[in-house]
């Protein structure tokens, strides 16, 4: 080979072999346009307003045909009781469907605790429910592919496809899968996926008084919930895991799990 | 090759087919890969349908004001305006054909959920008048004394 074959040949290779392959990668629209669709539900709970009423759990028992006197719930409201020695107490009896009645704290082996008013910082409570993570681990561990997310970011279980061996309950940080008493397959909230998808609300926002709870569509600039959570300052639960969950709390302190 | 090795690949083969024939009957042709990708859109596609048709239990106050005006608008000029219908009046359902009549709550433990006196200094309930459930006239139910409707503590 000569020396001038040999230089243009070399230059050639080089500068082919700079394109990277992904950069001769057709881009699929349908790919681009799924990655960021018009419609994503995301929920935005306020804690001061919250009175620990219980009503949405309740509500959200019925609604989705949860029996109530099983001990498990897709949604329930946590008590959170501080004192000015920097103790917390936090319970939540039968996930708080008939409400907070008591001024005793239930710490199960260690009985009800009665904090003295004059000791207490703070006290609150924080409903609790399914995240809808952007990367939810419980979709993720699922054997069968019987959990999975919406486009709209919704996480559901299919009930005829789930084989009830709970993978799932394990894997969700928040804890918030639980196995069905009757149904017996994986349950979970559905943000009321059939309320939600005709224009209604969730059966536990309706239920609340205060206005504690709110669902709307993120991706919607001028929805009252995606504004709060654009311009106000909310928190979200468990960061760390990397779930990038969708339920947004107003006041939330970092003794809350 | 000789026939002692061909004979069990055939076995192995056929189960294969076997396995492959089965699977195109059981499973649905809209199992796969949706939006969400492979990891977290693999499901059965018609589900999120069968979702969406559960059929809903709460309707809302508007539709319970539709047909009981009055009593809304006496509701609505109260203090106990945002709470609605269906938390004491149970769920509508489909109300008034299914069920005719619905099971009110007048319990004294639906009343506590709210009345009841804690001390939570950082939420909205200690904004609310509260009482001792133990103390404050046991054995009566709330609505011999307080009408729901409108519970100003002037007019009892």
């Amino acid at each position: 080979m000569k020396r001038r074959a040999f230089l243009k040949h070399t230059a050639v290779f080089v500068s082919g072999a700079a394109v990277s392959l992904s950069a001769l990668e057709l881009l699929d629209p349908h790919e681009v346009f799924a990655a960021r669709p018009e419609l994503r539900w995301g929920f935005l709970v306020d804690t001061h307003k919250c009175v620990g009423c219980g009503f949405c759990v309740t509500a959200c028992k019925i609604e989705n045909d949860i029996p109530l006197e099983a001990n498990v719930t897709r949604t329930w409201v946590e008590r959170y009781v501080m004192t000015k020695d920097g103790e917390t107490f936090m319970d939540s009896p039968r996930g708080a469907q008939n409400g907070f009645t008591s001024k005793l704290i239930d710490q199960n082996r260690s009985g009800m605790k009665r904090v003295p008013d004059q000791e207490i910082s703070q006290a609150f409570f924080v409903p609790k429910l399914c995240n809808h993570c952007e990367t939810p681990p419980c979709v993720q561990v699922c054997p069968v592919g019987a959990t999975y997310q919406t486009a709209d970011g919704a996480v559901l279980v299919d009930r005829s496809w789930c084989i009830g061996c709970g993978y799932c309950i394990m894997g969700c940080p928040y804890g918030v899968r639980f196995f069905h008493p009757v149904e017996h397959v994986a349950d979970k909230c559905t943000f009321c996926y059939h309320r939600i998808s005709k224009g209604g609300d969730t059966a536990c926002a309706q239920a609340c008084p205060f206005g504690a709870r709110r669902i709307g569509n993120l991706r919607d600039p001028d929805d009252p919930v995606a504004k709060t959570v654009m311009t106000q300052r909310v928190g979200i639960l468990r960061d760390e895991y990397g779930t990038n969950p969708q339920v947004y709390y107003i006041g939330l302190n970092e003794e809350v799990r | 090759m000789k026939r002692h090795v061909w004979r069990p690949l055939y076995v192995v083969i056929a189960l294969v087919v076997v396995i492959l024939v089965a699977r195109v009957f059981y499973v649905p042709d809209d199992f796969g890969a949706q939006e969400r990708g492979y990891t977290f859109g693999f499901h059965r596609l018609s589900n999120e349908q069968e979702w969406k048709d559960y059929p809903a239990h709460y309707r809302d106050s508007a539709y319970c004001s539709a047909c009981h005006e009055a009593r809304s608008e006496e509701l609505h000029a109260a203090r106990h305006a945002m709470i609605p219908c269906e938390n004491c009046h149970g769920a509508a359902l489909d109300h008034p054909e299914a069920p005719e009549k619905l099971a009110i709550d007048r319990s004294r433990e639906l009343c506590i959920r709210c009345h009841a006196q804690l001390y939570t200094p950082s939420s909205g309930r200690s904004a609310i008048p509260g009482i001792d459930p133990a103390e404050h006239n046991t054995g009566l139910v709330c609505t011999e004394c307080h009408n729901p409707h409108n519970p100003s503590l002037e007019e009892m």
